[in-house]
């Protein structure tokens, strides 16, 4: 039986790790890539010679800060890197390393499993050519490529002007960043930006920059379609009344990032509806205790909060598990913690206000816009699920799922479920919080299946 | 969609087979990288018959899975390329 098992090895699981290691203990660390960092600090495959300071910019050190930490814990920790964990019950994770089953027996688990892009359809968004900011950023950082020659940037966040200042400055064509949150939104945000320091002036130089070198801007646009038939030619937006059309090849997506929640419901977490950022979350405490007194979060695979924080939660959610387990804690470092994460907690909620889930885009979307790309299935299709005279008409996503097959697909729901949820609170006529979520199934992630020849070991 | 390439441009060729027809990669590109750096598609959608090109680039959407000879089915985002390769596009 291991002790702890970490589940990521980005800026939680990184610092978990180290302070479990500080007490005594050898957490298993177990993490789907081949390296630790995470999505914020993925390091490229090896081979790679960009610096850190072309890959991670700001953040270079930062990003070598925590990859020298993880590589000094190596000797004492066990990491099994390119493991799926897809499974949790009763103190066992179940994983697949390369087509291999596993099982990790544990007394206590953090879970440090990051977030992916929220994302609201439009139609033409299964084209090649669309992915998500986050991948688009992938793209770059870990492959050196552009996802194509003319790139569009939709969406909202900090991450928007982030990864367009990205591309820019890597050499690629930035055809349009179009925000849909109007100015005068940041603007009132503004005084509770502030607070953010060097993270709000990051941000201002990243859209300064942009400007500077002829980068059209457009805030407060409503996105209508992405065109094209077998690929992306352009991305038709609409501006205070009147509709423009922008030459692109390329269109990447994203309105901020939704938390990988899976293996805290598979665990029993009790989840409660967060306003601000529109979504159910598992709920824990301060020091990322939960319900389950085995499990622990941190990070943004709990909530939202960025880096920074989940840095501080990973170590703060280790002091929880060391004192679970009787150990010495070291109580002036938690304090510390504590009051740092306090701290960085008022400028989330303003980054929240300032860069708000567009729900009304999402909940409006015309009937034809597939809403689950997995199975194709359309915006259309879901509404119909709610409508009067169907039998047993949904008031709620699991019975709209079984109606409908939203969020039944590969994905498991990770790209539909927030703008579904907002198409059928909308279709009902009732606040987004009484339709409920998706509860989670095994196993979260399609598992390989590798042909084995007859004779080998299973 | 075609990929640009704009760094990391020095790496190793690598020879691999894309659907029977010769292509060329370079080491530490993904499958997903490798396929668009020769071709607009991953995969067709057994739903809508439309073009897919992977969408996450993370292993969340699952929408790149192809198949490598001997090897099963793959997730083309996580997947590293590898000399002689043979992917089989649906
Ligand atoms: S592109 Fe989304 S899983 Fe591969």
């Amino acid at each position: 039986m291991t002790d702890v098992a970490i589940v990521g090895a980005g800026p939680a699981g990184t610092r978990a790790a180290e302070v479990l290691v500080r007490a005594g203990l050898r957490p298993v660390v177990i993490d789907e890539a081949p390296d630790s960092g995470g999505r914020i600090y993925q390091r490229p495959p090896r081979g790679f010679t960009r610096t850190d300071k072309t890959l991670y910019g700001f953040e270079a050190a930062k990003a070598r800060a925590l990859h020298a930490a993880f590589d000094a814990l190596r000797p004492h920790i066990e990491f099994r890197p390119e493991t799926l964990v897809w499974n949790i019950r009763q103190n066992i994770l179940f994983t697949s390393h390369a087509g291999d089953m596993g099982e990790v027996p544990f007394g206590h688990a953090l879970l440090c499993t990051g977030a992916t892009d929220r994302i609201v359809p439009l139609p033409g968004w299964t084209l090649p050519g669309v992915t998500s900011l986050g991948g688009s950023q992938i793209a770059l950082k870990a492959q050196g490529c552009a996802i194509g020659h003319r790139v569009a940037f939709v969406g909202t966040g900090p991450l928007l002007w982030l990864v367009a200042y990205q591309y820019a400055r890597a050499g690629a064509t930035v055809a349009a960043v179009v925000d849909t949150t109007a100015f005068t939104t940041k603007l009132r945000a503004m005084p509770g930006l502030l607070r953010g320091g060097a993270t709000f002036a990051k941000g201002f130089y990243y859209v300064g920059w942009l400007r500077a070198h002829g980068v059209p801007i457009i805030e407060g646009a409503t996105p209508l379609a992405i065109l094209g038939s077998e690929a992306v030619d352009g991305l038709r937006i609409r501006t205070s009344g009147s509709e423009q059309q922008i030459a692109c090849d390329a269109v990447a997506l994203g309105w901020g990032l939704k938390p990988e929640t899976q293996l805290a419901d598979l665990a029993g977490v009790p989840f409660a509806f967060n306003a601000a950022q529109r979504a159910f979350l598992p709920q824990q405490d301060a020091s990322g205790a939960t319900a389950n007194p085995s499990i622990f979060l941190a990070g943004d695979g709990a909530r939202i909060a960025g880096a920074d924080v989940a840095e501080l939660a990973g170590a703060r959610g280790a002091w929880a598990i060391v004192a679970a387990r009787g150990l010495a804690v070291d109580h002036g470092e938690v304090t510390r913690l504590d009051a740092a994460l306090a701290r960085h907690g008022a400028f989330r909620s303003a980054l929240d206000a300032a860069f708000p889930f567009p729900a009304r885009l999402a909940a409006t979307m015309p009937d034809e816009t597939i809403l689950c790309r997995c199975e194709s299935v359309t915006a259309g299709e879901l509404r119909a699920t709610a409508r009067a005279g169907t039998t047993l008409p949904a008031a709620e996503v699991n019975r709209a799922k079984a109606l409908s097959r939203i969020g039944m697909g590969r994905c498991q729901g990770r790209l539909c479920s927030p703008p579904a949820a907002e198409v059928l609170a909308a279709a009902l006529a009732c606040p987004l919080e009484s339709v409920g979520r998706l509860r989670g199934q095994p196993p979260v992630k399609p598992i390989p299946i590798m042909p084995r020849s007859p004779g080998s070991a299973p | 969609m075609k990929l640009k390439r704009l760094a990391e441009t020095a790496r190793p060729v690598i020879a691999f087979v894309l659907d029977g027809q010769p292509a060329s990669a370079l080491a530490g590109d993904t499958l997903l990288t490798a396929i668009l750096a020769n071709s607009d598609h991953v995969r067709r959608s057994e739903f809508d018959g439309g073009n897919r090109a992977g969408f996450c680039w993370m292993g969340a959407c699952q929408d790149c899975w192809v198949t490598v000879e001997g090897a099963g089915r793959q997730r083309a985002c996580t997947t590293y390329i590898a000399a002689d390769m043979r992917i089989v596009r649906s």
